[in-house]
């Protein structure tokens, strides 16, 4: 038997291709910044042992079964949950919208537990010469314990990062116009179904391979090199 | 309409989640063996098993699991196959959880002084003897708990072979919603029962990994 594959017949859908590139891109960039903020919010409240003032219990007990809950359920279900659940509950949410908050909670949890373990690995002299300067409580952490922090594990960081981008592809399942979601379009319009995930998961390994050397070359470079 | 008392929801749910557990049982034991047989092979010295397997470790983390499951999904059916969700998922999440395992193994051998291998090798032990009596062993011990967290990944991982028309939690969860009108209460329960298959195992992950540390 003889296999006829014709990628031309999905290569010349380009302009699907590159909006699907452009929404998982943005949809990455959005929710990581977002994310990463959440994550050290939470890392602030769950971490231990690093000298500041300790966030109450109740709150640790919520942050605490925010990681755990998102860790312990797949993705997709949580991106179901937000997009066909809430709306049920009384907030309707367009596909963008329900992706991008279902990115940003996943990332949270992760790169909570990755940013509390930069975070207990501050030395106590740190937290000592700081209020020893009269640095207030929110001073210490933001400019002596937090850029360490995180310059510590930026290349867990990263990796998360890269899975929250490749993870995006299931966003495509509620109609969000990522990449995937234009292999799916492709291969309704020419039945080509095997050549469009070749080329889209050609294109996903680019990208993660890019998006980490890039953001690994930039966090030495740009965000911690220095100082 | 069709009308679904709560424990019809949670029957027919419970009865989906076998196949969730019976999916990350065969990707597991599957990856296992694949894996095992990438590592032996990159560390056996062939020209060009290095990279090889270390080009097939980058495809498969760089390729997003959804796509991976399609591939499988519409690849096998071009080659004359029947495919049926159980063999395409099967295969798809073998092969991603290979990927996994091998690097993760790969780390663990690492881990393993240089001078194991050399005192092994000066007791003209084969390539196979210093594996199976020497390194593996010590290797195994540090690969557990990794292994085990892996494992978590692994039944995630199943939830996606729902796209591919696998009925598992995911699917019938997705099907009862459509079915019922009340997603909510349906993805809240389907969430809960993935909780409840992850979380023993994320905690047994965790406390392996302690004991492993405590000497230090």
């Amino acid at each position: 038997m003889k296999i006829q594959l014709d990628f031309m017949a999905v290569l010349s859908e380009w302009p699907l291709l590159l909006t699907g590139v452009a929404w998982t891109l943005a949809l990455t960039a959005a929710s990581v910044v977002v994310g990463t903020l959440v994550g050290i919010a939470c890392a602030w409240v769950r971490a231990r042992g690093f000298g500041a003032t300790r966030a109450p219990v109740w709150l640790q007990g919520v942050v605490g079964a925010y990681v755990e809950l998102i860790r312990n359920t797949p993705f997709i279900v949580q991106l179901f949950f937000i997009f066909f659940g809430l709306p049920a509950a009384g907030f309707k949410l367009s596909a963008e919208t329900a992706s991008f908050i279902a990115m940003v909670v996943n990332l949270g949890a992760y790169a909570t537990e990755i940013i509390r373990a930069g975070l207990e690995a501050t030395p106590r002299g740190q937290m000592e010469a700081a209020h020893s300067l009269a640095l207030s409580d929110r001073q210490t952490f933001v400019w002596v314990v937090l850029p360490p922090a995180l310059k510590k594990v930026w290349p867990s960081l990263v990796s998360q990062i890269t899975i929250v981008m490749l993870g995006s592809s299931v966003c495509g399942q509620i109609s969000t116009q990522e990449l995937s979601y234009a292999a799916d379009l492709i291969q309704s319009r020419n039945f080509r179904s095997f050549e469009a995930f070749m080329v889209v998961g050609a294109i996903y390994l680019l990208l993660a391979i890019t998006t980490r050397q890039l953001l690994n070359w930039a966090g030495a470079k740009f965000l911690f090199g220095r100082r | 309409m069709v009308d679904f008392s709560l424990w019809d929801i949670v029957r027919n749910l419970l009865l989906a989640a076998r196949w969730t557990v019976g999916l990350s049982l065969i990707a597991f034991v599957g990856g296992s063996v694949v894996g095992l047989l990438l590592l032996v092979l990159r560390l056996s010295k062939l020209p060009g098993m290095d990279t090889l397997v270390g080009a097939y470790v980058q495809l498969f983390q760089g390729v997003p699991l959804l796509v991976q499951l399609f591939l499988a999904y519409y690849g096998l059916g071009l080659f004359g196959i029947n495919t049926s969700p159980w063999v395409a998922a099967g295969l798809g999440l073998t092969l991603y959880a290979s990927a996994f395992l091998a690097e993760i193994w790969r780390g663990c051998v690492a881990s393993i002084p240089l001078g194991q291998w050399e005192a092994s090798q000066s007791l003209a032990l084969s390539f196979y003897e210093q594996l199976r009596y020497i390194i593996l062993p010590q290797a195994l011990k540090i690969a557990v708990p990794p292994t085990v967290g892996f494992l978590v990944q692994v039944i995630k991982g199943t939830a996606l072979a729902s796209v591919i028309g696998f009925m598992e939690l995911t699917k019938v969860g997705k099907t009862i919603a459509n079915a019922t009108f009340s997603p909510f209460l349906i993805f809240s329960c389907v969430a809960i029962m993935y909780f409840v298959l992850c979380y023993p195992v994320s905690l047994y992950a965790k406390r392996l990994e302690r004991k492993i540390h405590a000497h230090r």
